[in-house]
């Protein structure tokens, strides 16, 4: 990522668009053609087989973020936009991390992973790797703090988002994450 | 009943209405042109896809119908992306249909395999790649209505051999079911919206109406002039939007921005308001932003929701077809009169009016082969230019009137586009008569189709304006770096009328004043296609000019 500026707000786009061979090049492809930057992108299936939906995170000032959501309705593919920026929104990233880790350090990355509520899924004799979902932050915390055991391998995925439901049910049934 | 793809393909072309293509068949379309040889449908041979996109574009533009064009894969589909490129930037209703190898190959670098998709993707309102004869009946009849519908553009259908010779199971033309969920041109403005722009219209002082390519479209020019008319407004147009508004209107700014008239650009930095119909504030027309229109509220009507404050911020946008607005917004416009501004802006057309050395010996004045041709039209022929300073003077000197008669690559500004956009527009209108104002330079990038115009007996006229040089960039080196004249001189050039008479077309060349005219009368004269060789003088410029990143009251040049 590149710096911000205080105009610059990064914006999570989620893009409902017909699952057709090409959709995922002409985003990508008006993303690059007017020159405006990806932070991360991600595209999977929905509850519907006909639809994807994108999932773009995007940084830039009101009056960019402006045109990026107009050209994107413009494309015959995309069906819906929503910019989530202030709203109430839930957003996970997922990371797989692999780290050394000695038999003596092994329990202070396992004490770690469950502060983070994140999980081992592999160990060896010199490295044990932890998944982890969550939103960005949090993740980014905790390879801040893996760090010092020495990285060996990273792997996240673009980052996925969705709006909350009504105020009143999502209070008893999640935590603010 | 079992149809093979490429009879499915004439069908539903024939269903839509098409009467005309253009193109040059080729390996992976073969099949295709199979079908099309006892279809009944009229087909154009060009000697270059670029010229058969092109003239597609013209016919479009000259009648509002969709323009076809056909290229194999390819070579062939590369060809027409200039075409397509063209057309996407001016909004021309536009189909290019290309072959592409067969299913089972693509991908695997197969001979004359391009990825067609790919390369058109970010010039053309849409594009599809038909991988399924069951398919392509749905395919024909969305490109056509997303082509022509809200900001139309060209789209391109990439069809791959196997799937014109597959036979599937067809109910016959037009019977298939579009699946567009996210395609919902918006047509009618927002009511509160076209209530704030009627409002500022009625309290408006000094008005103009800034009038684009969009009011041609969407057939909105009649409505411009009761605007207008109603409530005393001054109108200058665009490049694109020459036509809509006839200059010979006393209310008539002509063509306002970089080469506009000093009047207008003066119009539209001293408004109190803007009225912006189909236009995009393109930095031509608005020179320096930051000082574009400083005192001037700005209505903005588009269809495209994406030309909205994009370079412009404007205070009343209202997204949808022109002529829907203007209709609507008219039932709440006040009749008025604007005494003291028409009066400015009478005093501003006296004092810069356009103007060119009359009296220059050199050559014959390219200004006034313009003027001539407009006189020996009455201002009714249908122009189509190339691109540069022949563009700019057939925008300044003739008397634009009619609403697609000015036909011209204003966005992509592609030179070569002139002459086969005029075979396109006499495709279209064959009782017209269509001039194509030209240079030396940009008629040799598509010279070829005058064997099209020959062999087709199209009675296109081309005026080149020859002043051996690729003139507007030899004007900017001479105005902004030191006449260096870098690769501008056209050595080389052919004797055109030679070459006119090689292809069997009539030619004639013109190097003094009182020939131009006799000249025009006789091309217009002749049943067949004409080239009029003009030798003009050689460094004359179009003025007056706007210098880039200036504002654009600050012009310099001209007589006045």
């Amino acid at each position: 990522m590149s710096e911000k500026n205080s105009t610059q707000k990064i914006h999570i786009l989620s893009l409902m668009v017909v699952n057709r061979p090409g959709v995922l090049a002409r985003v990508a492809g008006l993303f690059s053609s007017r020159g405006y930057n990806i932070d991360s992108l991600a595209v999977g299936e929905t509850e519907s087989p006909e639809m994807s939906r994108m999932t773009i995170a995007v940084h830039g000032d009101e009056s960019i973020l402006e045109q990026i959501r107009k050209q994107l309705a413009k494309l015959i593919d995309v069906v819906k936009i929503q910019d989530f920026s202030g709203r109430d929104y839930l957003q996970r990233d997922l990371m797989l991390i692999k780290v050394s880790a000695t038999p003596a350090k092994r329990g202070e990355i396992l004490q770690l992973t469950r502060v983070f509520e994140a999980r081992i899924v592999d160990i060896s004799v010199k490295h044990v790797t932890v998944e982890i979902a969550g939103p960005e932050t949090k993740i980014d915390s905790f390879v801040e703090l893996l760090r010092p055991y020495g990285i060996r391998e990273l792997v996240r995925t673009g980052r996925i988002a969705m709006l909350r439901g009504m105020k009143e049910h999502t209070r008893q049934i999640t935590r603010r994450v | 009943m079992k149809k093979r793809g490429a009879e499915i393909l004439i069908e539903e072309l024939k269903h839509l209405g098409v009467e005309v293509m253009f193109g040059i068949p080729g390996g992976q379309v073969i099949p295709l042109f199979d079908a099309l040889y006892d279809s009944g449908m009229r087909f154009i041979l060009t000697r270059h896809e670029q010229g058969a996109a092109h003239m597609a574009d013209g016919y479009a533009r000259a009648t509002g119908k969709v323009g076809v064009c056909i290229a194999t894969s390819g070579p062939g589909a590369t060809n027409l992306v200039t075409g397509i490129a063209t057309a996407n930037f001016d909004s021309v209703p536009m189909v290019a249909i290309t072959g592409q190898v067969k299913t089972g190959l693509i991908g695997n670098d197969a001979f004359q395999e391009a990825d067609t998709t790919g390369i058109t993707r970010s010039i053309s309102k849409h594009n599809y790649l038909v991988r399924d004869v069951r398919d392509l009946a749905r395919t024909v009849m969305e490109a056509f209505h997303i082509a022509s519908t809200g900001r139309p553009g060209p789209v391109v259908v990439d069809l791959p051999v196997d799937v014109t010779t597959t036979e599937c199971e067809y109910e016959g033309p037009g019977k298939a079911e579009m699946q567009l969920p996210g395609y919902r041109p918006s047509v009618t403005g927002n009511v509160r919206q076209i209530r704030l722009a009627a409002d500022a219209i009625n309290a408006a002082e000094k008005p103009v109406i800034y009038a684009g390519g969009g009011v041609i479209i969407s057939g909105a020019s009649e409505l411009i002039g009761r605007l207008a008319h109603t409530a005393e407004i001054p109108v200058t147009t665009t490049l694109l939007g020459l036509g809509c508004f006839p200059e010979t209107d006393p209310l008539s700014l002509k063509m306002l921005g970089m080469h506009g008239t000093p009047y207008a650009n003066h119009a539209i930095q001293n408004a109190d308001l803007i009225i912006a119909v189909g236009a995009r504030f393109d930095d031509r027309v608005t020179g320096r932003l930051d000082s574009f229109a400083p005192h001037a509220k700005i209505i903005h009507i588009d269809v495209d929701p994406a030309s909205i404050s994009k370079s412009i911020q404007v205070d009343i946008p209202v997204v949808g077809d022109a002529r829907h607005i203007l209709d609507e917004l008219l039932k709440s416009v006040k009749p008025a009169k604007h005494a003291a501004w028409l009066g400015q802006i009478d005093e501003w057309k006296g004092k810069y009016p356009l103007a060119y050395n009359r009296a220059c010996t050199d050559g014959v004045m390219p200004q006034f082969v313009v003027e001539q041709i407009d006189a020996a039209t009455d201002g009714k022929a249908i122009i189509t230019t190339e691109v540069g300073q022949n563009q700019m003077w057939a925008a300044q000197w003739f008397r634009h009137s009619h609403p697609r008669h000015f036909i011209s690559s204003g966005g992509l500004g592609t030179m070569g586009y002139g002459f086969p956009a005029a075979i396109g527009a006499q495709v279209g209108c064959p009782d017209a008569v269509v001039f194509d104002i030209a240079g030396d330079g940009s008629i040799q990038m598509n010279i070829q189709e005058l064997a099209t115009a020959s062999y087709n007996k199209i009675p296109v006229k081309v005026a080149i304006l020859n002043n051996g040089y690729l003139g507007m960039v030899r004007q900017w080196q001479e105005l902004f770096y030191k006449k260096r004249y870098s690769a501008t001189q056209l050595n080389g050039n052919p004797d055109f009328v030679k070459v006119a008479e090689a292809y069997g077309v009539l030619g004639i060349r013109v190097d003094k004043a009182e020939e131009v005219r006799p000249a025009i009368d006789r091309a217009i004269e002749h049943a067949g296609p004409v080239v009029l060789d003009f030798v003009v003088c050689p460094e004359e410029n179009v003025f007056p000019m706007v210098p880039v990143g200036e504002a654009i009251d600050r012009m310099i040049g001209g007589l006045a």
